[in-house]
């Protein structure tokens, strides 16, 4: 049995077609990423999976309970950290994780051990007597983690855990998730960072337009670029770099292919990853008798395969905006 | 069952703990308005009493039964405002993540909200009675109606409101349409003139609105005189009235929630 089954999901508001055609598992013990840009149908996922929204069409399962007709065996197994902080600011922090203890029926002893260890892991201990009121953004999304913990679920779903966050609590609350994911919680979470994507999750699936555009652990879909990349730029005039290319492509068995500027003056060559095949590059370049301006070399990037599956970037750049 | 009720008792808990840290807000907010009908139309209207028809003693003692409904009103009407601000806030997905019977929202909201409506009953039968003597003549029996009758009136006007917090959107469309409710609800009702300085059409009107009879009855019960049989009639109405606001209600609901 796996964690999540996905199978065809397909959810329309209306007439608009916010999730189409999705279909995905996510397995035991695993930190899943649901990565896509605002709009691609994150959060409608999370909340079908979180039996507040009914699918249109398609099966969802989570830990063998089917979403329709067991929501509650559902709601059971799962804790929820939405995406915009849901807390109450007349509350204190341990009035919050006793409210939702009482909604997952704790007994009183159970919830009282409870609410230390998730305050412990969240390092809430010292605070949780403050109205929310005097928390901090950070605070808050600490409170946020700690109800979705109370529940001891067997999944925790974490819609974007660091949107809006500053740089130190991101990675506080990435902290959490691996300490989480090692005491062997399954995780799913959405974002829209990369970088989050790439350091955290184990597997990813992008989303775009409601639609899965690719699957897989960010390493394979980076390898599955075809490699690293050499961006090669040569001096202006005539270069003749199809020449040139063809050579490349047939003396040397570590390059999997080149693409080349229209303007003749830059080249872009995937090799097999691995810095070694630099110095036999540039040796070859200068033999066929070409002068090297500049050279680059990149790996591929989680934005690299987001803009190869889809077209796009993730976020339009903040120049333009 | 049990786990209905530790669901209940804490979500109760929660608007009491609230409600505990917006003392001010609830003063002024609930008690005071209601107080100052009181005092300001009190003094205002003393000869309405001189009116053909009119049956109790001073406009004071007509009045007071006029107040009691109107609180009840008021923060009946208001019953879904917390409700729709969870709604807003992302805090109600919260609540509906957990493996909880749906129906525990909805009648912690009923518990919490009549507990408030007794209090505030109490408070302005009290003010009625410090600033002006004027008290229930039926005794504590008596006492005891009158909230029972505020009570079933509110029971339905809070089923209403929740269901209009779960039905419409944003809190800007929702409080306009409770001003529009309000108004027409305490003119076209026995709060603050009797039936018969009504013009015909008003008084007409004024025989369908169940705030009518709520107010005939705790005013009867105020200035003393036993009528059962318009007491268990009016009982009825209020019933009926609650039934039909909480079958719509649970319907507006539970498409909503599931
Ligand atoms: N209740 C709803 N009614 C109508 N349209 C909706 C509803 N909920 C979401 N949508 C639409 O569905 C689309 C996907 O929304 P969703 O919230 O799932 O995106 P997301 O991937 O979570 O984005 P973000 O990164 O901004 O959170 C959006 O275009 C949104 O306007
Ligand atoms: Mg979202």
């Amino acid at each position: 049995m796996k964690a999540i089954e996905i199978h065809n999901l397909k959810k329309t508001f209306g007439e608009k077609n916010v999730v189409e055609n999705l279909t995905l598992d996510v397995e035991k013990g695993e930190v899943f990423g649901l990565l896509g840009p605002n709009g691609a149908g994150k959060t409608t996922t999370i909340r079908t999976i979180l039996t507040l929204l009914k699918p249109t069409e398609g099966q969802v399962t989570v830990w063998g309970h089917d979403v329709v007709t067991q929501p509650r065996d559902v709601r059971q197994v799962l804790g929820y950290v939405p995406q915009e902080k849901a807390v109450d600011r007349f509350l204190t922090g341990r009035e919050h994780l006793i409210l939702v203890a009482d909604l997952y029926h704790l007994t009183r002893p159970e919830a009282k051990k409870r609410i230390e260890d998730v305050l412990a892991l969240v390092d809430l201990s010292q605070k949780a007597d403050e109205l929310v009121n005097h928390y901090s953004g950070g605070m808050k999304k600490k409170l946020d983690i700690a109800c979705g913990m109370i529940p001891n679920p067997k999944i925790l779903v974490l819609d974007e855990p660091t949107l809006g966050l500053d740089v130190e609590s991101r990675i506080r609350i990435w902290d959490y998730i691996r300490r989480l994911q090692k005491s062997g919680l399954t995780i799913l979470m959405t974002t829209n960072y990369l970088d989050e994507a790439d350091q955290l999750c184990d597997r990813i699936a992008i989303l775009d337009r409601g639609r899965l555009a690719a699957m897989g652990s960010p390493e394979s879909l980076k390898k599955g670029l075809g490699g690293d990349r050499v961006t090669v730029r040569f001096g202006p005039g005539r270069n003749r770099l199809e020449e040139l290319s063809d050579a490349l492509k047939k003396e040397l068995a570590f390059v999997n292919g080149i693409k080349l500027s229209p303007a003749d003056h830059e080249m872009e060559i995937r090799v097999a990853s691995n810095e070694e095949a630099i110095s036999p590059l540039i040796q070859k370049i200068h033999q066929h008798g070409h002068l090297i301006l500049a050279i680059q070399y990149s790996r591929p990037t989680l934005e690299d395969v987001f803009i190869t599956y889809t077209g796009h970037k993730i976020k339009e750049d903040s120049a333009l905006l | 069952m049990r786990l209905l009720l530790q669901e209940t008792r804490a979500l109760t808990m929660r608007s009491v703990k609230r409600l505990s840290r917006e003392r001010i807000s609830m003063i002024f907010g609930l008690i005071q308005p209601m107080l100052f009908w009181l005092i300001l139309f009190g003094n205002l209207f003393q000869k309405t009493a001189q009116i053909p028809g009119f049956q109790a003693p001073d406009y004071i003692t007509f009045l007071t039964a006029g107040v009691v409904v109107m609180t009840v009103l008021n923060s009946g009407l208001s019953g879904g405002v917390d409700l729709l601000f969870d709604k807003e806030s992302g805090f109600l997905e919260r609540l509906l993540s957990a493996p909880i019977n749906r129906n525990s929202l909805i009648y912690s909201r009923f518990i919490f909200v009549m507990g408030i409506t007794s209090v505030q009953i109490l408070v302005i039968l009290l003010a009625a009675f410090l600033l002006f003597g004027v008290y229930p003549h039926s005794g504590l029996v008596g006492l005891a109606f009158i909230m029972l009758v505020g009570l079933l009136f509110g029971l339905g006007l809070i089923a209403i409101s929740l269901t209009l917090a779960f039905a419409i959107k944003g809190h800007g469309n929702f409080f306009a349409l409770m001003g529009f409710l309000t108004l027409p609800l305490i003119f076209l009702s026995t709060a603050l003139v009797p039936i018969q300085a009504m013009p015909g059409w008003m008084a007409f009107l004024a025989g369908f609105n169940p705030m009518t009879y709520a107010i005939e009855a705790v005013r009867e019960l105020i200035i003393g005189g036993w009528h059962w049989g318009h007491l268990l009639k009016v009982l009825v109405v209020l019933l009926a009235f609650d039934a039909v606001s909480i079958g719509l209600s649970s319907r507006v609901f539970h498409r909503q929630v599931g």
